[in-house]
């Protein structure tokens, strides 16, 4: 049985706007156990992003408390990483650039942190393009540099938010099963944001389902179909179908 | 014999040394719901602006009609990617804006307005500002003023791509009603082969650049369509087949 490693006990958050207090995240429990990977689905707008904000340490929770791996998060960390839906790449730097920086403002000496980050280029499938930059990237590949640069930080935990959402479906295809390749290979904690049912129903060990904002968990589905799955079996069909229908609508 | 609305004739597009549509030629019919798929990045929104003359193309001609395509005579609507409302624009005034443009008398751009506006629901939101609107109610009002004009020919370019999976349904459903009551032509293109199976009656399947016709399937799954049943993933495999690269 492996441990707990994200624990969300009672987390609220509430943003303080001119036009008045806007609550954002109701009172959320979430635990996540170690190398699973997690999705959080739910409608547009519900707070998912906040969510993931509060677990990397980006946001301060309003009550309640956040833990990860045993501490609590105040603030951003090397051991939480992130991946955005932008691809918030630097774009000044090439590709090694980027994949190296965490450990490089670590302190790690060049000689292995560009061996740990050529490892890390290899494993997303980018070997060839270490020196090229962001804007000569396609918006997949650009996507693979940002997970290259969260994995080579080697984090207990990686976030994932909605990172394929402006991928085409056919790119998106590629990249779902490029990720469970990488995963399967580089096993880590994945907590992955989505809307799309069936990215959440191709990837996930289980499905929090969370509710329109304040968001909290509406329910969650334990996914033990075998891997790769097939995105027209029988059985994926029905999970989306059943898992569509319990989703909060929103206009 | 059913009448031809478009014909493209040997249609080339190249951007300098880059040939994206190398002799492409197909016929559409009147009243036809055409959907094009293929690999990313093999031109498929070339080929509508080509359509559309946006873009010259290289070499070959579009007809419709028998004629070459005017804007000024032919009537043709296109929906694009991105959800291209005016946000300075209330709904009505957006809806509207098709028929402004073709100067038709207040009282018919009004009565053609409330017509479609009712057709896709949005009767009460006329007043609204496109900020107000969540991204579904913004896809209608597209659609609205697509179908306002009463086009001919709608080209359509992946308009529900960033929906999710419920709402595109819905959408689908109410875009296939409206095609059946006009009975106008649509050129519908995608990257989701579920939902080119859900939709067409022909599927053209292009391949990797440069690009030309890899198949043309008939569809002849009966409506209403069940996307989990055996008929429907058999085709839709079938398509996935024709241009997986992934």
């Amino acid at each position: 049985m492996n441990k707990e490693i994200i624990i969300c006990n009672q987390v609220s958050k509430t943003f303080h706007t001119a036009r008045g207090d806007v609550k954002v995240i109701g009172q959320l429990d979430i635990t996540v156990k170690e190398n699973e990977l997690v999705v959080l689905f739910g409608p547009g707008q519900c707070g998912k992003s906040t969510v993931i904000n509060c677990m990397s340490g980006l946001e301060p929770v309003s009550t309640g408390e956040m833990t990860v791996a045993g501490k609590l998060v105040e603030k951003p960390g090397p051991d939480r990483g992130v991946v955005y839906q932008r691809t918030a790449l630097f774009p000044w730097l090439t590709v090694m650039g980027n994949v190296e920086y965490g450990p490089k403002v670590r302190g790690m000496a060049k000689k292995e942190r560009q061996e740990r980050a050529r490892y890390y280029i290899k494993l997303v499938g980018l070997d060839g393009f270490e020196n090229s930059y962001p804007n000569q990237l396609s918006g997949g590949m650009q996507q693979r540099v940002g997970i290259a640069r969260a994995y080579c930080n080697e984090p207990a935990v990686l976030f994932m938010d909605e990172p394929f959402g402006h991928l085409d479906a056919q790119t998106r295809y590629l990249m779902q099963e490029d990720l469970i390749r990488i995963w399967e290979k580089e096993k880590r904690t994945v907590v992955f944001v989505t809307n799309n049912i069936e990215e959440a129903i191709y990837l996930a060990d289980r499905i929090v389902v969370l509710t329109n904002c304040p968001t909290t968990v509406k329910t969650e589905y334990p996914i033990s179909l075998p891997r790769p799955r097939d995105y027209v079996d029988p059985e994926f069909l029905k999970l989306r179908e059943v898992i569509s229908a319990v989703v909060d609508k929103t206009l | 014999m059913d009448e031809i609305k478009v014909k493209v004739d040997h249609m080339t597009k190249q951007f300098g040394d880059l040939l994206v549509l190398d002799d492409v030629s197909f016929e559409v019919k009147k009243g036809e719901f055409l959907c094009i798929v293929g690999p990313t990045g093999c031109g498929k929104t070339t080929f509508l602006n080509c359509i559309t003359k946006l873009y010259e193309p290289t070499k070959g001609e579009i007809l419709i009609n028998g004629e070459p395509v005017d804007l000024k005579k032919h009537n043709v609507a296109y929906i694009f990617q991105e959800y291209s409302t005016m946000s300075w624009l209330t709904v009505a005034e957006n809806v509207a804006f098709g028929l402004k443009m073709k100067k038709l008398p207040q009282a018919v751009i009004d009565r053609e307005v409330a017509e479609v506006l009712a057709m896709v629901g949005l009767t009460q939101y006329k007043d609204y500002y496109p900020v107000e609107l969540s991204t579904s109610m913004l896809q209608r009002v597209v659609i609205a003023r697509a179908f306002a004009v009463k086009p001919e020919l709608l080209l359509m370019d992946e308009p529900y791509g960033q929906l999710d999976v419920e709402l595109r349904f819905k959408l689908e459903d109410e875009l296939l009603n409206l095609w059946r009551k006009t009975g106008t032509t649509v050129i519908f293109i995608t990257h989701n082969i579920e939902e080119a199976v859900y939709l067409s009656e022909n599927i053209l399947v292009l391949t990797n650049k440069p690009t030309t016709i890899k198949e043309r399937l008939v569809n002849s799954l009966p409506q209403p369509r069940n996307v989990v049943s055996p008929e429907f993933i058999d085709v839709r495999n079938r398509v996935t087949e024709l241009i997986k690269w992934w």
